[in-house]
């Protein structure tokens, strides 16, 4: 038993995970063959074979789980004593958390809403252009890589240094700010500008994802519309508008409400960029910080909820449209 | 122009059918139509490759930073390395010797089964919900896609008084069963509406030869599979590899991934770019080279997935 659970030597760890994968190959196995006898075996327990062991994970890892923070988040801090709505009102009515919830506004609205312009503007700007593929790689690069990394990259932008005789700043953005003459600023410390410059950091990740799903969809407007609206001497600007936009709302919609959503629970780059101080905390982050540094589970739970609250109709209305779009086809 | 209807579908709705028959003509044509029309100012262009360079240099920056000498990137600006040349690869080995190495080491460890394991539950479960009747069957694969929307914050806690419970907290174990729990709702979802538009003719003909389940499984639709299957892997081993949220919450000690240990160094060594800005490209090396090794299927699986959050 010890042997599973204390890997500590990297020989250990890497044949432990050949264990786990082929203990995983075994069992599935087993299942399998028990149930491949057409004749003999019911459907039921055919299907119980395939679809009962996600079935039984899910309800494990998901159902459970969720119901259970839904308790909790009516209980007191250490989850002895039940304390009814106290905790969703503190949300809603406590200083420090009224700016949690401020910020989160601010990331949901803004970083949808511009990372979208941007991918839709650039993708319409590098259609059809030399060097559309290397240019949309790069931009598309961000996406890979880990709210870890993506967070330093860009404490390394904002990087200060005290403004003093023979200091020099490393940090690029002051740098810049030095050479037009200007004192350099401690971006990531002063309330309520360093929100937006961690807003900007969700925006490089995610302006991306959104250019390449509507680049895309841009690319498979019907030729003969195009042609059409050329025909007519229609400008660019108009074919952007009349044209491009209308032809690929669907793409839009799809896009916005899945950028909302990662925004919502957005919580890797404010840990690394500010740690979630000098009020930059949103409810992804504030969730953490109060169940496991302040061990404050109650509250922690009833920000878990709200969460999960808040995505509902986000993805609600993104099924709705995309059954809509359906129809239309 | 069926290549560009398909893509529109893969945005809406996700198929198979990217690789089906009129793909090259339409790849001729697109090519010919691209030729004709090409934007005639190249300024467009120069527009867009400038913003595209705007977009790499904070990334530059870092990278140069971690192959500058310690001293240097205390002194100046990561700029300046253009005019004093002059590197080493000493940070990496700084930071391998910190122990971001066994980190990598836990991060490989962690990510493997996570994306195999989570595939292969979501497969069978896919089928069975694809080419099973059975009673039910609609209400339930709705009851998985609903699952989609719980967002991990609300499972960790429990989750983690219940890995307590069974004493296998702090252990791969916890870290391969959330990300597998976790992963099973999009991918059983992705890889149903995939396997739902495999040819019913393929599967009828192989059952009336007498195949059970198990047989059509692995010799008909698997086989087909292999693309869909490649799309949905990218997409749960970056999510995996990059995840910072799950491994803060489950993997301690000996499991430590490299997200958690350099959000850790981030935090405990405020200033010390000599091993942040190393660490990070440890961290990005892998998910990178998979992203421009398998853009292709990356691409695809994100059209796919554009649902999830």
């Amino acid at each position: 038993m010890d042997w599973l659970l204390d890997a500590d030597s990297t020989a250990h760890k890497l044949a432990l995970m050949v264990v786990a994968v082929l203990a995983f190959v075994v069992v599935m196995g087993v299942i399998l063959f028990a149930v491949d006898k057409p004749k003999r075996v019911p459907t039921w327990l055919v299907v119980a074979g395939f679809v009962g062991p996600a079935l039984l994970l899910v309800t494990i890892g998901l159902v459970y789980p969720a119901l259970n923070t839904l308790w909790l988040s009516l209980k007191s801090p250490d989850g002895s004593s039940f304390v009814g709505l106290d905790n969703y009102q503190q949300v809603f009515t406590s200083d420090n958390l009224q700016l949690v919830l401020r910020n989160t506004v601010l990331w949901v609205v803004l970083v949808p809403l511009i990372s979208t312009a941007f991918g839709l503007i650039y993708a319409y700007l590098v259609d059809r252009t030399r060097f559309e593929s290397l240019a949309k790689a790069l931009i598309f690069l961000p996406m890979a890589i880990s709210g870890v990394a993506a967070g330093l990259i860009w404490r390394f932008v904002y990087e200060y240094r005290p403004d003093q005789p023979g200091i020099e700043q490393i940090g690029l953005l002051n740098q810049l700010l030095v050479w037009l003459g200007l004192e350099p600023y401690q971006f990531l410390l002063h309330q309520p500008w360093n929100t937006f410059f961690l807003i900007v950091v969700m925006i490089w990740i995610n302006a991306g994802f959104a250019m390449t799903v509507l680049s895309a969809s841009i690319k498979a407007i019907s030729d003969d519309i195009v042609e059409a609206a050329r025909l007519d001497g229609a400008s660019s600007f108009q074919m952007f508008r009349s044209v491009t936009v209308p032809s690929i709302r669907p793409a839009l919609v799809v896009v916005l409400t899945t950028v909302a959503i990662s925004t919502l629970k957005v919580f890797d780059i404010v840990y690394v960029m500010t740690g979630g101080q000098f009020g930059t905390s949103v409810v992804a982050s504030e969730f953490y910080s109060q169940s496991f540094r302040q061990f404050n589970q109650g509250l922690g739970a009833a920000l878990a909820v709200l969460l999960f609250v808040l995505v509902i109709p986000i993805i609600v209305y993104n099924v709705r449209q995309m059954r809509l779009a359906e129809e239309v086809r | 122009m069926s290549g560009q209807t398909d893509t529109s579908r893969v945005v809406t709705n996700p198929t198979g059918e990217i690789e089906s028959r009129p793909r090259k003509l339409s790849r001729a044509e697109k090519r010919a139509i691209a030729a004709k029309n090409r934007l005639s100012s190249p300024a467009a262009s120069v527009i867009a490759l400038l913003i595209a360079a705007l977009w790499t240099v904070p990334t530059l920056g870092l990278l140069i930073t971690s192959f500058r000498v310690e001293s240097d990137i205390q002194t100046d600006g990561w700029w300046n390395a253009f005019a004093r040349p002059l590197f080493t690869g000493y940070n990496y080995v700084s930071a391998l010797e910190t122990g971001l190495g066994d980190n990598f080491v836990n991060t490989l460890v962690i990510t493997i089964p996570a994306v195999v394991i989570p595939i292969t539950l979501a497969l069978l479960a896919a089928y069975a919900f694809a080419w099973i009747p059975f009673r039910g069957r609609e209400l339930l694969f709705v009851a998985v896609f609903a699952l989609q929307v719980v967002p991990l914050q609300v499972t960790l806690i429990p989750l983690l008084s219940l890995y307590v419970d069974l004493g296998i907290d702090g252990s791969f174990w916890t870290v391969w069963l959330s990300h597998t729990m976790f992963g099973l709702p999009l991918a059983i979802f992705l890889l149903h509406n995939f396997m739902k538009d495999v040819p019913a003719s393929l599967v009828e003909a192989a059952r009336m030869d007498g195949a059970g389940h198990v047989t059509v499984f692995f010799k008909v639709l698997l086989p087909l599979l292999v693309p869909a299957i490649a799309a949905f892997g990218v997409f749960q081993f970056l999510w995996v590899w990059n995840d910072l949220l799950i491994a803060l919450t489950f993997a301690g000690g000996d499991a430590t991934p490299l997200t958690s240990a350099i959000a850790d160094l981030a935090g405990t060594r405020n200033n010390a770019w000599y091993l942040l800005a190393p660490g990070a490209f440890l961290a990005m090396a892998v998910p990178l080279a998979v992203f421009l090794g398998l853009q292709r299927f990356f691409v695809r699986g994100l059209l796919a997935g554009s649902v999830k959050g």
